[in-house]
Parts: structure tokens; sequence; C-alpha cells
């Protein structure tokens, strides 16, 4: 804390305060920090730490900045992906986000992250700036963000609190992506209980850059300019450095405390964006940081540990929106809308005519020094003087114990083996209908109508689409697809074939398209870190995807882990959601999503078992959760995303969705509501009962749409690869008539479908 | 020579690189305009794009009404320039007065992004290769995009046939007798909420038709050069 003088004015704790006063007590179990980091952090400095330099410790060696209980795990990601799978890496992970080289010059990059506990706390505020703080990661990379996709997850549709975090939540990602002019390609929305009291919120941008653009966070080159720009550093987002601050500013000072949920302004990243990528292509940027969770604390630290060491920051030099402001809440703050920059002595000039022209503010706050130390001064004082590396990057890594949780048995032995099935027409098709009705399978229009998913012309597919598909630039039809997937039901009966369905799944929707999957990026959502059974779970999911991503050969680029998201013991359902991204050699030959024309044949690429456990099925029509997931064989999940990338190649595919949550009874539900017509066809052929035909969730298998000049090419394709595929009908007609069960008509069907939200949502 | 057609950029907006692609598109030539500019470099026609210009602080394109590049613009305009307002410059020309009424928060308080079909029902600079009376489909996206007046304004633009676009159902977002798009008394000036821009080619929209706007004053000046 900061110590007053004998006239009652608060003076600085400076490095000389600190070094004299060894015995001053710290509020460092306050911010977070165990006694044995603290004591750590002594060590390393040889003396107490100042104000703000505990401040830059407690929030770098965070969960959320230092991976603590996560990085032992997190190595089986770089120890499970080989040289072949980095051959098109130009960035991976350690840095801002991945960037894969997607050739003729082109570089994607792409990364999800979470903003979990803010969008509780403040729906609209958290969810917003979720997506600018993703946003800047990518504008961080040098790249133009092009895409964002959204993947929410809240209490049951009807929970009274839903009625507030979901509806704050879309407008909060709404109004920032809008505002930004980035079109939303989509995602997923789920509802389950135990999201009720820790909502997800997971924001993915993916940015294009030309290969020769690529930055990377690093301040080298001794007399270089560090420049901050963007919006004032104020009180926002200060969490839990109030506890310095609180200290300082007793009662009756008349300071009001801000809320610690950052606010964004999208106009004001807009700008950013635009004023970056102006200095990228002026040549004007050596090296360049956004500013996100931690702030200045973070940028600092890592700009100076990833350069040549020595760093000097002036933080009178900061421009600030709050006055009085002392150097740890400057050192903390999280206001929006701010990058830190490295220039050339030569170039400052030239850098701060872009950033006029765009009325972004910008000032030189320090430069690369030959020094070891990052220090950082103060009204002329120094109050913070420590090795970055060990702010950085030498943070504290724990072995947390894990362990299978007893009931994980019972779990898995309560099966669908028990539960009454339909079997008469009637029944069959009255499940049909209340599973596409219900709240987990419903259509997510009343969310996805309030993002703008045209914006910059290039999106040649978005949601309900099963991938969203852009074009890379009007001058080459060149373009990419991103889907992002978890089933977490799945993910409670194992975790490890969980988070293999999930890759699984995305890289499915991605290759319904006919693109080819070439990269991931995850965002593993867990309870707690410290109980044990949580930590297992995670342990489980992040082997299984790191192995599973290994035998598809494509190499996960990036992403975050959020823990601690329970309500009191009760933790979230294990939520590893996986982003695949995909290449598309010509974005005019993407197969489109749903039913072909009338006429064209359906056929159901893959094979379907009986797999009812985790099913939506289950959970709907029988609120039953146990078992195992589906069995999950990434080669055929591979020959399958084959199949449909060289028919796609040869326009064999007029339309293409894929099976997963409610199976093949959904499927067609989709295709017939989102094509506005109906289909006649068979169940697969087999001897399984027609619930499991139609509902079982086995995974590797794809709707199709084929023309009928195309169905020998077809045949011959799936001859060839191996690929087991039946053809069951015709699309026509104004209803939906499956074998065995009655028809569906399809105006009937599209009220089922799209009713459900607006009846619980609109007020 | 073919036509040369302004895009104007100010802080904020989103679809200028949409509006400068519709205009090559239809065969012109898109000239960038700066917010700051105050030479409209002779340009043949402007459009004012989508977005949320200076982040609709204040009032949407309230701001932007009152912009350097906006004086020449509103000169040019009243001296028979085409210029083609898109959802917020829709906004924008009503806030510089060249275009009567108003746009408020949608009826429903939440942004609307959906496809819709319009009924053409003016024959104006931006709209003369249309029947009047045939039906578009391009997309609405915005927030407050619901078109008021009062009833005297509303009387006055149907009897001399100003306006433009209505709502082929009803309004999504409440606007008044479900119009969607105005113009100016000479025709010339047009305004309209949801984003013909984006409807321009099948594989990133709904279909084309939104192209028509940009080839029906290239249509105009060509016939008046």
């Amino acid at each position: 804390m900061t110590v007053a003088d004998q006239t009652g004015r608060t003076t600085l704790d400076t490095v000389a305060n600190a070094a004299a006063t060894p015995e001053q007590e710290q509020p460092h179990a306050a911010l977070g920090l165990r006694d044995e980091e603290y004591a750590r952090i002594r060590e390393i400095l040889g003396r107490r730490p100042t104000d703000a330099e505990l401040a830059m410790y407690s929030v770098m060696w965070s969960e959320h900045c230092s991976y603590k209980s996560s990085k032992v795990h997190l190595r089986r990601f770089g120890e499970t992906t080989t040289d072949e799978m980095r051959r098109h890496l130009l960035a991976g992970i350690g840095e801002n986000a991945g960037v894969i080289d997607v050739g003729d010059g082109w570089a994607v990059t792409f990364k999800i992250e979470s903003h979990n506990h803010p969008s509780y706390v403040e729906p609209h505020q958290g969810a917003a700036t979720g997506v600018g703080g993703i946003v800047r990661d990518i504008m961080a990379m040098g790249a133009r963000p092009v895409a964002v996709m959204d993947g929410l997850r809240v209490g049951p549709l009807d929970a009274p609190d839903t009625a507030r975090v979901l509806p704050g939540v879309v407008s909060g990602v709404g109004f920032y992506g809008n505002c930004l002019g980035l079109p939303n390609l989509g995602g997923e929305v789920v509802f389950d209980p135990t999201y009720a009291g820790n909502p997800l919120v997971n924001a993915l941008c993916v940015g294009v850059l030309r290969t020769e653009d690529l930055h990377l966070a690093f301040a080298s080159g001794v007399g270089n300019k560090i420049v901050l720009f963007g919006a004032r550093t104020g009180l926002d987002g200060i969490g839990g450095v109030s506890v310095l601050a609180s200290e300082t500013f007793g009662e009756g000072t008349g300071r009001k405390k801000l809320p610690s949920v950052q606010v964004g302004d999208p106009f004001a990243e807009k700008v950013l964006i635009e004023c970056c990528l102006e200095l990228y292509r002026a040549g004007l940027v050596v090296g360049i940081q956004d500013l996100g969770g931690a702030g200045l604390s973070c940028a600092t630290s890592e700009l100076a540990s990833a350069g040549d060491g020595g760093m000097e920051i002036d933080l009178d030099q900061v421009h600030l929106r709050a006055e009085g402001m002392t150097p740890a809440e400057i050192l903390s703050s999280e206001s929006q809308e701010r990058m830190c920059a490295v220039v050339t002595p030569e170039n400052v000039d030239a850098f701060m005519a872009v950033c006029e022209r765009w009325d972004v503010t910008a000032r030189v706050i320090g430069e690369v020094t030959d020094g070891e130390n990052l220090r950082i001064t103060a009204g002329g004082e120094v109050v913070v003087d420590v090795p970055p590396r060990t702010v950085a990057h030498d943070g504290p890594v724990y072995q947390r114990p894990y362990a299978r949780p007893a009931a994980q048995d019972d779990l898995q032995a309560a099966t669908t083996a028990g539960l009454a099935r339909p079997s008469s027409a009637a029944e069959l098709a009255e499940q049909v209908v209340r599973l596409a009705s219900s709240p987990q399978l419903a259509s997510r229009e009343w969310v996805t109508d309030q993002y703008d998913r045209y914006v910059r012309g290039n999106t040649a597919a978005a949601t309900p689409a099963d991938a969203g598909v852009l074009r890379l630039d009007d001058a080459s039809d060149r373009g990419i697809a991103l889907a992002i997937d978890c089933n977490a039901r799945f993910c409670l009966l194992d975790p490890r074939e969980g988070a293999r369905l999930a890759l699984a799944e995305a890289v499915r929707n991605v290759a319904s398209s006919g693109a080819r999957p070439v990269a991931v990026s995850d965002c593993l959502n867990f309870g707690s870190p410290e109980d044990p059974a949580v930590m297992w779970q995670f342990a489980e999911a992040v082997d299984g995807l790191a192995q599973a991503c290994a035998e598809l050969g494509i190499p996960v680029t990036g992403g975050n882990v959020s823990f601690y998201n329970q309500t009191a013991t009760t933790a979230i359902l294990p939520t590893p959601v996986v982003g695949v991204l995909g290449l598309v050699d010509d974005v005019r030959k993407a197969v489109p999503a749903g039913f072909g024309a009338p006429g064209d044949a359906v056929w159901l690429l893959g094979e379907t078992a009986d797999e009812l456990d985790g099913s939506a099925w289950a959970g709907v029509v029988h609120d039953h959760l146990g078992g195992r997931p589906p069995r999950c064989d990434l080669a055929v999940e591979s020959r399958l995303a084959s199949v449909m990338a060289q028919g796609a190649a040869r326009s064999l595919f007029s339309g293409a969705h894929d099976l997963s949550d409610g199976g093949l009874a959904q499927a067609l539900v989709e295709c017939a509501v989102g094509s506005r017509v109906g289909a006649s066809v068979t169940l697969p052929p087999g001897d399984l009962d027609p619930a499991a035909a139609l509902f079982s969730e086995s995974a590797a298998r794809m709707l199709v749409s084929v023309p009928a000049a195309a169905e020998a090419d077809l045949a011959r394709l799936c001859v060839e690869a191996g690929q087991p595929a039946a053809r069951l009908g015709e699309i026509g007609g104004d209803a939906l008539t499956i074998a065995g069960i009655d028809p569906l008509d399809v105006a009937e069907l599209v009220i089922a479908h799209t009713a459900t939200l607006p009846a619980v949502l609109d007020d | 020579m073919s036509a040369r057609i302004g895009v104007i950029t100010f802080p904020g907006t989103l679809d200028d690189v949409d509006a400068a692609r519709a205009v090559r598109y239809a065969g012109a030539e898109a000239v960038s305009l700066w917010h700051r500019d105050t030479d409209l470099q002779a340009v043949d026609a402007v459009v004012v794009p989508g977005g949320f210009s200076y982040g609709d602080y204040l009032r949407a394109g309230a701001i932007a009404a009152r912009s350097p590049v906006m004086g020449p613009v509103v000169e040019a305009a009243r001296a028979g320039l085409p210029v083609l307002g898109i959802c917020n410059g829709f906004q924008i020309l009503c806030e510089a007065g060249l275009l009567p009424g108003a746009l408020v928060r949608n009826s429903g308080l939440r942004f609307i992004c959906r496809e819709i079909r319009l009924r053409v029902e003016a024959d104006t600079a931006w709209t003369a290769g249309f029947e009047v009376g045939s039906a578009i489909t391009v997309p609405l996206k915005s927030g407050e995009g619901r078109y008021v007046a009062d009833e005297a304004t509303l009387d006055r633009l149907e009897g001399d046939g100003r306006v433009v676009f209505r709502y082929a159902e009803p309004a999504p977002n409440g606007a008044l007798r479900d119009i969607a798009g105005v113009c100016s008394t000479d025709g010339r000036v047009v305004g309209l909420m949801p984003h013909p821009e984006h409807a321009i080619d099948p594989l990133t929209g709904p279909g084309a038709d939104g192209l028509g706007l940009f080839t029906s004053v290239l249509t105009r000046l060509t016939a008046a050069a």
C-alpha cells in the first residue's frame, strides 16, 4: 500500500522505499497470491515488491494469465504436433494467435477465447468486450480481422436468469461485432442447468494477412520507442488491484469505485483497426501487442521478455481518463481498445501522423534499453524494476492432483438401454417434432438475426449452415471455412472421447462445405482445477484432443483455458470447445447448406449404430444423461471429409448437412426447414429399430443432396474411397415423408422449429 | 470514360468496401472520399454507405451530417448530383436535411438482420432500371431503422410519389406506413434502410437485385452525358 506522509499526502511506493521497508505488510492474499508465491516474488527481487510490482505479479501470475494449473497438460499439444503438422504454421501456441500459410502469399490467423465470468456479472458488456479482446489478438498478428463467431452456453431456456443473461450476451456480441463491421458466421447456443450460474461466452475471430505483414509481439532494437495508442487508460476492469486502491483512497475521498467488468467502445476499436492496418502497410511497426487481460502489465512484460530484455516506461506519459490513478492501477487497468507498438525513432513522426489521421490518441511511453530489467517510473521515481521474464513467463506451475471420480462408473453404467423407445408411426413423428422444437435443437434465428452476417461482402455461408464460409478477397475465389463445436454432454460421460468427438464434429462441419480442415483453436472451459475430478476431466480432454489432432494431422494453433466455472461445488459440464479452420480452393464450388433442388436425391454418407447414450433424444424425451458417448473413429471421419472435398470439387453435391445432435431426424428437419421443401425418404438399411435409426448420434455421417446426373459419379467415388453410403430418397413436395412414420408438413415444421426461442425470449 | 461514383468513408463507416464493390460491379469507377475532404473530385454521383459513423454518438448520423465532406455533398445534391444513402447513409441524409423524416430505434428494440422483400414504388435516378411495382430481395440490418415523420409529411411523400421503397410485408422495424426508402423532390437523392450493396452477387447475398440501383444511376448519367 502507498504510504501517507505526515501531511496526509500519499507518496509513491518506490523501489527505494520497498528496499527500505522490508517489513511493510502487503495484501498479497487479497490479490490472489498464495504465501509461497509471494515469497517467491521477494526471492526474485531480493526485497519486497512495490505496490506496482505486486499488482503486476499478482495479475500476471493469476490462473487466467499464467495457466499455472493447465501448463503441464497443455504441453501435450506441443508434444503431439509433428514437423509435418507444423509445415504451414507461421506462428503457433504462445503467440497472440496461430497463423497458417494458405498459399499465394496469403495467411490466415484465428483464435477462440473465453469471456465467461464477466458475462455473468454484466452480460452485455462482458460479451461485448469478449469480442473486442479476441479481435485485438488478431490485429496484433498484423492481420485484418474479417469475421467472428461465438459459442454461448447458458442455463435452461425457461430459467429466470437466462432471460437476463442470454439477451444481454447476444446484444453485447451483436453490438460490438456489428459496430466493428465484422460478419458473424454463427456458432453455438447451448442450454444446460450447469451453465445457469456460469454462462460461457467463447468468441472466435479470424483475420487475413499477407505473409510479409506478419507481426509478432517483441521489443527489440535498443533505442526503439514504445508507443501506447488507442483509448485512454481508466479505472475500469481493475478487479483485484482495487485492493491496493482502496488502501490509498479511503472513505470520503469522493472517488467512486468503477465496475470490475470493462466497458467496450466498438467505434474506438473500429478506428483502431483501420489505424493499425495503415501503420502496418506503411511499415511503421517493429513489434506490436494488444492490451487485454492485465493491461500494461502484460503488454510491457511480454514485449520486453520476447525482445532483448530491457525496457523503460514512464507512466506519466500514459494518457489517462481518470485523475489520481496510482501506478498499480495504471499498470492493471483493463481499459479496452488499446494497443502497444515498438517503433524505430525515425518512424515515430510518421506513426503519429497516421494516428492523427484516424483521430487515435498516441503517446511515446518508453523505449527499449540495453539493460536486463523492465523499469517503470512515475513522477520521476522508479516504481517497478523487475526481470520481465519473471513476470510474463516464470510464474508458478502446479501439478494439481487429479483423479477419476468414483461416480464416473455409475454414470457410464446408467445407459439408455432401459429407456422406452417409440415404435408407432404417430409416436415417432411426435418425437421428431418434440426434438425439433425443444430448446436444445430449436432454430437459433432469434439469436443470429441480431448479428450482421453480410458486412464486407465476402460471406458465402453463415449460420444456420454447418460452417461459415468466407471469401478471402475479391480478387481470388480462394476461401476459408470455420466451425466451432462441443457436445459437453458427451464430455461428461467420457471427457477423452468427448473432446475427440468435439474435434470430429467441427471437422465434419467444415467438411460439409467441401473445405479441407487444416488447423484447430480450442477454448477449454472447466470447473475448479482444485477439484481432482475436474482436473481429471481436463487432463483427459486435453490428452484426447491432442492425440486426435495428431491422428488427423492438423495442429492446435492456440486457444485458451477457463477454469473455476462452477457454482459452489457444482462444476459446469466439461466443455472443450473446438474451432476448426478449413481451406476452400474455390468458394463458388462450396457446398450449400441444407437440401438441394426438388428432384435431387438424398444420400446418407456414413454408418449408423445404435448409439443413443448422451443423445439429444435421451435428454429431451427422457431427461436422461448416462452411458457412453458414440464411438469416434477419426480415420473414418477423415475419409468422410475427403469424400466431401473431392465431391465438392467435382460439383456432385447440391446440398449438405452433417448429422450431430438429434441424429438423422433432426438433420432432415433442419434441411427441410432451411430449404422450405419436403422430401420422401426411407430409413438407412440395416436392422436398427426406427428410433435408433432416427435419433442415434453416431459420428462421421453426412446428409447430402445429389442431382440425378451426379449420382453415378458419387456412387463411384464412395466405392473407391470405401465410404459407406445409402440413397434414402428424393427432395420435393410440401411434406417430410419418412418411411414408417407419419408425414410431417414442412410449413408446420417451420413453425415448430422457429417459434421456441421467440416464445420465451420475446417480451 | 466510365462514370466516377464517390463512396464516403467516415470513421466508423463499415459498408464502404461493399458500396465500392457494387459501383465496380455496375461498371463505374469507385472514388474514395474521406470525411475530412472538402473536394468531391468531380464525381458524377455519391454513395453514403452504412455503418456506425462516429459510433452513432449523439444520434445516428448526426455528427457525420456536419462533417467537412457533407458540406459540398449537400450543395451538389441541391444542384442535382445523384446521392444514395444506405442505412447509416440514409440517417445521415435525413440529418443533413436532404431527405425528410427520421430513423429511430426499431419497434422491437433489437438489431434486425434478415433478407426482406421490398416493393419499388417510384422512378428515381437510382431506380430507373426497375419497373415501378416490382419487388426486390435485399438484406436489412439495422437497430435504428424505423422510419418516422409527421402525418402531413407522410401524406405529402405518398402524394408526390416520393416513397421509393416499401417493405412488402409489415415492416419488421415498425417503420410508419412500411416505408423503407424515400427520395428528394427531384428524385435524385434517395435514402433507404436495407442494403442493396449486399445483394449484388448470389455468392454473398440473397441474389443480385440490389445491383439495379447502381446500374440505374449509370444509365441516367450516360443518358445525360
